[in-house]
Order: C-alpha cells, then structure tokens, then sequence
C-alpha cells in the first residue's frame, strides 16, 4: 500500500520549511529518486553490503518462550537492539549518511533524542570518513550519558541545546538552524519519518528492511504472516520500518504504540501534555516541515511533551504513520511510563534481554492486553511479532532510579551499593 | 506586473527607500511593546513588522528566540495580537511576521477544521496590511495566498541566498507588497558585516518589479546605507532592536528610557536609507 503522492500522505507530509532549505531539499528530492529509488551508481547495492557488513544485518527473528507461554500465543521478536550501535537507527543514519557522500556533501549534522540516533550518526561517520556534529537536548543529555559518551568516542561534536526543555522538540529545531546556515555543505540526517518530503518517505525506506526481513523470517519460521505487527512510536521511525512491508497484507494488524507518560490528559494552561501520545490525542498542525498530528494547544503553540523514554519524548510523528491510523490501517495505542518501566524488567529477567525503554512500550502494551490482569479477548491474535527496536544499555541509570522512586513492584533492588542507590 | 494588494503597502514603498523595524508583539509585555512601536514609528519606520511569538521558530537566531520566549511567557496568544494592533496609534501599514502553524489554526474551534481564511480575516479586521510566514514556502502557500487575495492583504515571501531559476520565478510569481531578501544564510541576528550574498541576490531580482527589502543581519545606519545603495528599496532591521529590548529588561530600565533608544536607533537606520538612497540615485543619473 503505498500512500505516498507527491510528497503527501492524504492530507499530511508536505515542505513547510524556510526558503533558504528549499534548494537542499530539492536536491535531496532528486539524490533520493535517483540513488535510493533507482538504485543509481549501484547506492542501494552499497548500503545494503554495508548493513551486513557494518550493520550486523539480517537481525534474527526470535521466538521469545516464556512470553509466548505467558501471552498463551506465539511472540516473536524483531531483535533491532542487535543492529550495530544498539538499535533500528544505523539503518536510517547509514543510509542518510551514505547518501550525503554521494551527493558531495562535506559534513553532517543530526539531532538526537535518545542519542540513539546521534549515535548511529556519529558510527557511519566514523566509518564513512565524514564530519558529525549531534544537537541534543540538555534535559536528554543527562538522562542518556552513555550515549553521550559514544558519540564523543567516534569522533563527533555533541552541542547542547538549552532552550525549552531540552528535548527532541528544540533539538530537531536547533538542527534545522544549523542547516539554514550551512545548507550548501552540509547534509542533515533526521532520525526519524519525521520533517520535510523527501525525508518520511526515505527514511521509511532506509528502514523497512525490518519488515522486509521479518516478513520473510515468520513465513519460515511459522509457516504463515503474523495476526499482528506491534512497534513503539516516537516519530515512527521503527514503527514504520516495522509496517512498510506488512501494509498490504491486509489480514495483519499493526498496532502503534505511544507513549502514554504519566497522563493522557492535558494542561492548556502551562501548555504541557505529560505525555507523548500524539497518534491518540494529537489534532492536525504543522511542525518541523510537516503537516501531521501534533500536541498543541487551541492556539496552535506547540505543547512540551513527557515520557520516561526520551527516544518517544515528541510533540510530533511521522506524517505517513498519522494518515495510516486515520486510514484505519494502523491502530495507535499507548501505554505509561510505570508500565514500560515494568515490561522493561519483565523482558531483562524472563528472557534475558535488557530493551530499550522505547522498546519497552511495545512489550507493555501485549501485558497490558494479554497479560494475566487483562480482560479475556484481545485482538492481536495467535502469532504476534514484536519490533524490539532497540537495547536498554542507554537507559540503565535511568531505569534503576525512576523504577526505585516509583516502587516498580518486579525492579531489582540495588542494596549490593554499599549504602544503597545513591 | 507584480501583485500589490495593500495600497498602504505599495505607498510605503513608493516615495523613496523604506526603513521597515521588526519587533516580537508583546515583548517583554502588551505595553511596553506598544510603546516601543509607536517610538519606531517616530523614529521614522515606514512600515512595522510585528512578529506573533510562535513556540517553534525554527528561522530566528537566540536574540529574536529570546523575544518570542518573553512575550509567549507575558502571556501573548494570537487573539491578544490582534487586541494589539487593534489598539496601536500608528499611521504606517502593518505586516504580521508568524509561523504556519497559529495562521493554520486560529479559528479551528468555530470552523471545525484548520486553515488559513479565519486568521486572515481577522488580521484583515484590525488593519494589518500583509504577512510574512518564513516556513511556508511558496509550494505550500496556495490557500493561504487565496485568503490573501480574498481580503486585500499582501503575502511577502523570503528569497534566501541558495533561491535561483525556477524557484525565484515561481516565488516572484506568488508574491505581492515586498518580497523580503535575505541578506545571508542563516538565522537572524544581528552582525557586524554586510553580506555579499546581498548584492548577489539584488542582481537577481533586478529585473523583477516588486519593492526589494533586505533583511538579516542589518545593524547600523552605515548598513542600511551600504544595502540601499546597492539597489533595495528598503531595509528589514529586527535583532539589533530587540538587542535594544532585551538590555532594557537586563537592566530593569524603565520603558519610556527604552522607547527613547529605540526611536534614537530608528533615526540612525532611516537616515542611513537616506544616505543610501541619494548614493543610488546619483549613481543611476551617471548611468
Ligand atoms: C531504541 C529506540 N526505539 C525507538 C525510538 C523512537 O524513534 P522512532 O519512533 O523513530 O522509531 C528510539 C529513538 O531514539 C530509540 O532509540
């Protein structure tokens, strides 16, 4: 199913950016068309070799026991946290990144939330031999260190962004100056199907060989496509790597999950949504280059979103996966942060793998629906695959205080520190 | 022929190179912004650019971001805005300079659905006379260019340094009131330089008839001499007034001192259009 006509998904997508990007982006239009469209001087060939070789690609397709038998059901998952660098992103930034070297570009710039993105940015960096600068939120630079530090190792600058409260919103913001001023050199790689045309649509492609993979994996494995497809969704993009080649198969259901925070309600007044659940409670507007669903308030000030995780931790999302839940193809869900916080262990002690706490969304929300509080009869079906998008190295500090401070019931405790936690 | 809806607008532009002020509305409150406009205005501004704060600039440098953040903190919303202009004593046409999307918005909750005809009317109510949207390029203008033409008010497009060939043609086709050249890439603030990009982008619109304002960067009345000599028809200084602003409320001075250096800055940036203007005029008599 594709959706895509001229750079709009129905009435979403679109280039709302300010003049001086146009001609960048005009240019990123005809290098997409050509090297990733059309496989022009053999591009889709090299990148594909490099996500093998550099990437650690294919991902395996794994069936997870103890959750299939406490789900009563087969679950799959998409290992994306065993990607080069630790998620999904290497797919998109090494695409992006190649992409710039072809179209002559000299240096790259990225925003990042997690810094999982800043991350895969500054690793193809590295490995293709081209400058990296990441903007990142202060607020973000102190919840996801560990990735500060990587980006560091490799070589790349990481500029802090002070404004507002420094998250991913003023991040992708600050980026966007950066290349209004630098647009002749410089290539900005965006993390997720989010901004201006071209970029949804590309990164859409750079990132479902996920799907092109799992599809392929369960038909073997199960001998049939799964009854539904579950991915987090911060701006999409795992979301949409995860769907793409499932959206014409119309008997699997793909289920989208926000981040529901600490509330779904929301504060006009102080102008915060606790949440980041833009697909469930956004309404249509216009940021960052794209018509999509969007937190605002009435007036159309853009809200400061909130989520434990800061990779979902957006006021925005991908403006194809917002016309496919309104299309009726993809269903958008959400679950809150006690409950990530909670499936985050859940999946470190049953199965031996640590998530990423965006990740941990998607495994909520089967608890939420399958699990042993659940009310009977949930909709996902007998064979569920589950885009593990990423692993939860980054999140550890982050984690083990705020499951203490919230009493998450099944958190380890830490009283091997002499002392306590500090 | 280009389009010029707002005939205020044409005329500002008519008689001789125009000095065009920006400010952020309600920046760092509704009266002392007031007064400080109204200083502009005496100070010699031919028209005011009044920036409607919108929580995501992505076009604007620190200075006019910290603007944007003082008068969204005061309190400014959209319908305040046009309160505002409602109630400002000037006689020199306004442009309301915003992001798409409070134009997409306003009116949402009575119309059922966004767009731009509800914004446009009421702007066109209180007397604004055109706007400026710097993250609405001219592929994605169309309905907001339709409301425009419907209530008689002028769309100014940005052209940036890297506009050229089709894209400059199908912008000069769209625009109307001035188009707004941008003096250099970037965001705006103010610096101490003038940009060669400026002279460049001048001779590309040469041929165009439509009112040329340079913008971005302009600090002094040597620049704006500098930029009208080479050929605008008028200059777009916004940071290095907000600069003025933002002292003011570093200091706590009080408003009536702020309104006095903004006016005394305004008469340094309109007679440096003087000066340009008569150097191009004498140039253009010698060819
Ligand atoms: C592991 C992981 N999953 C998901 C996301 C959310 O991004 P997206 O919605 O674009 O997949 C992030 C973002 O940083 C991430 O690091």
């Amino acid at each position: 199913m594709s959706t895509e006509t001229d750079g709009k998904f129905g009435e979403y997508g679109g280039q709302y950016v300010p003049e001086a990007l146009m001609p960048a982006i005009e240019e990123l239009e005809d290098a997409y068309e050509r090297y990733v469209l059309e496989n022009e001087d053999g591009f889709m060939d090299e990148f594909r070799r490099r996500l093998r070789e550099f990437g650690g690609r294919p991902t395996s397709l794994q069936r997870v026991d103890r959750l299939s038998e406490r789900y009563d059901r087969e679950v799959y998952l998409k290992r994306e946290d065993l990607v080069h660098g630790g998620a999904h992103k290497l797919n998109n930034a090494l695409g992006q990144v190649l992409l710039a070297k072809y179209m002559g570009k000299e240096r790259i710039i990225a925003e990042t939330g997690a810094g999982q993105h800043g991350t895969a940015t500054a690793m193809a960096c590295a490995h293709l031999d081209l400058d990296c600068e990441v903007y990142m939120g202060h607020h973000d630079i102190n919840r996801q260190r560990p990735n500060v530090f990587r980006m560091r190792i490799n070589g790349a600058e990481v500029n802090p962004v002070t404004v507002g409260r420094g998250t991913l919103k003023e991040a992708i913001s600050e980026t966007l100056r950066d290349w209004a001023t630098n647009v002749e050199d410089t290539h900005y790689v965006i993390g997720s199907v989010v901004g201006p045309h071209p970029f949804p649509a590309m990164v859409r492609d750079f990132q479902s060989v996920i799907s092109e993979e799992a599809r392929e994996q369960i038909r073997e494995r199960a001998g049939r496509l799964p009854d539904s497809v579950l991915a987090c969704a911060g701006g999409g993009s795992n979301t949409m790597g995860a769907f793409a080649e499932f959206t014409d198969d119309r008997d699997v259901s793909l289920v989208a999950v926000e981040a529901g925070g600490s509330s779904l309600d929301v504060d006009e007044d102080r102008g915060v949504a606790p949440n980041s659940a833009s697909l469930s409670t956004g309404t249509e507007g216009v940021l960052h280059g794209a018509r999509t669903r969007v937190l605002q308030d009435t007036d159309g000030q853009i809200m400061e979103s909130h989520s434990v995780s800061a990779g979902l931790d957006y006021a925005g999302v991908g403006p194809e996966l917002a016309h496919l839940v309104d299309a009726g193809r993809v269903t958008a869900v959400n679950v809150d942060d006690d409950d990530a916080l909670e499936a985050f262990h859940r999946l470190s002690q049953t199965e031996g793998i640590i998530p990423a706490l965006e990740s941990a969304h998607a495994l909520g929300y089967l608890e939420a629906v399958a699990g042993p509080d659940a009310d009977e009869g949930d909709e996902l079906g007998d064979l569920v695959v589950v885009n593990l998008s990423g692993r939860g190295d980054k999140d550890l500090e982050t984690v083990i205080e705020e499951t203490h401070e919230r009493g998450i019931a099944n958190a380890p405790d830490m009283d091997v520190f002499t002392g306590g936690l500090q | 022929m280009t389009r010029a809806n707002s005939r205020a607008l044409a005329e500002a532009f008519a008689d001789g190179p125009a000095f065009v002020p920006y400010l952020v509305a309600g920046d760092p409150d509704c009266e002392s912004s007031k007064a400080y406009v109204e200083a502009l205005v005496r100070g010699g501004a031919d028209v005011v650019e009044l920036g409607l704060p919108f929580s995501e600039p992505i076009a604007e440098g620190p200075t006019i971001q910290s603007a944007i953040a003082r008068a969204l903190e005061s309190g400014m919303t959209p319908e305040r805005f046009f309160e505002f202009v409602a109630d400002l004593d000037v006689d020199v046409p306004l442009v309301c300079m915003t992001y798409y999307n409070l134009v997409y918005q306003y009116g949402r909750e009575e119309t059922g659905e966004p767009g731009p005809e509800p914004f446009v009317r009421r702007a066109a109510e209180v007397g604004i006379e055109g706007f400026v949207v710097p993250d609405l390029p001219a592929e994605e203008a169309g309905p907001l260019r339709d409301a425009c033409d419907e209530y008689g008010l002028d769309l100014v497009f940005v052209v940036a340094p890297t506009t050229r060939g089709e894209r400059l043609e199908r912008i000069m086709e769209q625009v109307s009131g001035y188009v707004y050249v941008q003096a250099r890439l970037g965001t705006t603030g103010a610096r101490s330089d003038v940009s060669r990009a400026t002279d460049e982008s001048l001779d590309r619109l040469r041929e165009y008839d439509v009112p040329k304002a340079v913008g971005f960067g302009i600090s002094t009345g040597d620049h704006a001499e500098r930029i009208v000599a080479g050929g605008a028809d008028g200059v777009i200084v916004g940071s290095a007034l907000i600069d003025v602003v933002a002292d003011g409320v570093e200091n706590d001075d009080p408003t009536a001192e702020v309104a006095a250096r903004l006016e005394e800055k305004a008469r340094e940036l309109k007679a440096g259009t003087r000066r340009g203007a008569t150097a191009s005029g004498a140039r253009s008599e010698r060819t």
